[in-house]
């Protein structure tokens, strides 16, 4: 049940950041006369300042912001398996040095970490954004991911298939990577919420490309153009909720993936009255 | 000891990293920041200002190497250069006057995001099955709300609808910074929307985290065990379960605390607050690299002692990290 809402909630977003702007067509920056009006027939949710259609802007900004979500998770992914899955199959100090830079990107706080390298860079496109998210959010891909090569290297099959002398990255990346796609796959879509998460933050501090239109964008824009003193709430609250939504998407999945592996997390009705 | 020693070189380990990809970082990202600078300036700069701003910068024709032991000699005597900014003041002075109030604000919230998250999911683990799994579904939404949003939300209706509280500054205008009761509860006025704001966005995470290892260990046999022996419910919820089942969420909060300070950074953007965040956003608006770093530095180091501070209390809960020296 959670994990088919869970999964719900994600398409619905994706088929709307891929559809969406076909089917609305209108120019999400498109101004009009028509500045700061509250959700009306016209305008499902209201208008901006300048008169730009909200509704349009979080169908656009969807395309934006899970573009950016998912192109930086890529990334950060194929790093973390590439970190995660030689360290713990490898072992030795090959494996401690890749821990010890794992557990330091862990540590250290990431987004001011990208904020930093965001001020730094010359061009503040949606590719240059993603790589830095990128570069600070592999760590916990790679913790998880070495902890479950560890477990995996003992079975008969890795056993069986040095024996046959397969080669050390053939075995990495042919035999054990596909036991894992379970695993990096959930990793990838936690990595994804949380490079949206990074995105938003970034635009909102204006860091990002404020001339494309996402979700942080939108926000950045609406704390600029005063939108919480003239009470234009129907600025400011669909692009969180958004964000937020996705996200609650996303741990719906998880916790339902956790519920299945561990049933004693299960919500069963009360089965501790009788002792209570 | 073993344990807390292995942590401490960890973090010590750690905080070198953390100074050396301050280094590396303005003279390995693409283009050369003074460059950038006066590009941004639309080329009205004099020559010698272009000099005094790389050697500002540390940049010099020296050897990388040489450059690098400039660096960290300065760096021991507490010099992260001067703000362009704020210019001529230091960069430390800077962050010293605006770390208390980061410090303050964000400690206090996530100490009691913290202590109030915990006990709710205790509570929601030995409850589960009542009217209390209402809880669930709100926190699994909570969990992934951007913390500026709350923020903005909280303003939108406390402080801009209803008037309860002020949107922005640590104190208000008419009180005079002091030792005074007065000042003390203008402070205290002025903290309670942003802190309500970390406190709401971070304890998601808390409740639900503790919920599901206590809920596991809810299962064990010497919780069973306690409760067959006739032991108050209140004594097998608190010292037999959740004191085993603390240490995994120990573990987990002090790898969320670069979250949540990341979080609080956006947040005391949104309240104005004159901490290390508003700091932060000030550098990169006016270019200011040297601030920019400076407070990257810093920001890491405290989540450092966060995190060394987290595994103090793991070793005080957990006798078995205690027993190797014994």
């Amino acid at each position: 049940m959670k994990i088919k809402t869970g999964i719900g909630i994600l398409a619905f977003f994706t088929l709307m950041a891929v559809f969406g702007p076909l089917l609305i067509g209108a120019d999400p920056a498109a101004t009009s006369d028509a500045g700061l009006q509250g959700p009306s027939a016209r305008h499902w949710l209201g208008t901006t300042q300048t008169g730009q259609d909200v509704l349009t802007q979080i169908v656009y900004g969807a395309r934006v912001s899970m573009g950016v979500g998912v192109l930086s998770a890529v990334i950060a992914t194929v790093i973390a398996v590439a970190v995660g899955l030689v360290g713990g199959y490898v072992g030795g100090a090959v494996d401690e040095a890749l821990s010890v830079l794992t557990n330091i990107f862990l540590v250290l706080p990431a987004l001011p970490l990208i904020i930093v390298l965001a001020g730094y860079l010359p061009q503040r496109g949606v590719t240059s954004v993603a790589v830095v998210i990128a570069v600070t959010g592999w760590a916990w891909g790679a913790r998880v991911l070495r902890a479950q090569t560890l477990s995996v290297r003992r079975r008969d099959f890795v056993q069986a298939a040095r024996a046959s002398g397969e080669g050390p990255l053939r075995i990495v990346f042919f035999e054990i990577l596909p036991v894992l796609l379970p695993v990096i796959a959930t990793s990838f879509l936690a990595t994804v919420v949380a490079a949206i998460l990074a995105e938003a933050g970034l635009s909102f501090l204006g860091l990002a490309d404020l001339s494309t239109v996402s979700w942080g964008s939108m926000l950045y824009f609406a704390q600029n153009g005063q939108a919480l003193l003239i009470g234009a709430w129907w600025w400011f609250i669909p692009p969180g909720l958004c964000i937020a939504l996705i996200g609650t998407g996303l741990a719906l999945v998880n916790f339902g993936i956790d519920e299945i592996a561990n049933p004693r997390l299960r919500t069963v009705k009360a089965r501790r009255k009788a002792r209570a | 000891m073993r344990f807390l020693a292995r942590r401490l070189g960890f973090y010590l380990l750690t905080a070198w990293a953390a100074i050396t990809l301050n280094f590396l970082i303005p003279r390995l990202m693409p283009g050369d920041p003074v460059e950038l600078l006066v590009a941004r300036m639309k080329g009205n700069v004099e020559p010698a200002a272009i000099d005094a701003m790389r050697r500002a910068f540390g940049i010099s024709d020296a050897s990388l190497w040489q450059q690098y032991l400039d660096y960290l000699g300065n760096l021991a005597q507490g010099e992260l250069g001067r703000s362009i900014t704020f210019f001529p003041t230091e960069v430390s002075t800077v962050i010293a006057d605006s770390l208390p109030w980061t410090v303050g604000l964000v400690g206090v919230a996530t100490l009691i995001s913290y202590l109030v998250g915990t006990s709710l999911g205790v509570l929601l683990a030995w409850k589960r099955g009542t009217w209390l799994d209402g809880v669930l579904p709100a926190a699994t939404f909570m969990h992934a709300v951007p913390y500026f949003w709350v923020a903005l939300a909280l303003v939108f209706v406390f402080g801009v609808t209803l008037r309860w509280f002020p949107v922005s500054r640590a104190y208000g205008l008419e009180v005079m910074p002091g030792f005074t009761g007065e000042f003390a509860g203008s402070v205290l006025y002025h903290a309670a929307l942003p802190a309500v704001t970390i406190v709401v966005a971070s304890m998601a995470d808390r409740i639900l985290g503790m919920r599901n290892v206590m809920v596991t260990t809810l299962g064990e046999d010497y919780v069973v065990m306690a409760e067959a022996k006739g032991l108050t419910s209140r004594r097998v919820m608190w010292a037999y379960a959740a004191r085993n089942a603390i240490l995994p969420n120990i573990t987990s909060f002090a790898l969320s605390l670069g979250f949540v300070v990341g979080g609080s950074v956006l947040t005391e953007i949104v309240f104005s607050y004159p901490g290390i965040g508003s700091m932060l956003l000030k550098g990169v608006e006016n270019e200011d690299f040297p601030l920019m770093q400076g407070i990257f530095l810093v920001i890491s180091l405290a989540v450092l002692v966060a995190n060394f501070l987290a595994d103090l209390a793991y070793v005080v809960l957990d006798p078995r990290t205690r027993q190797e020296s014994e």
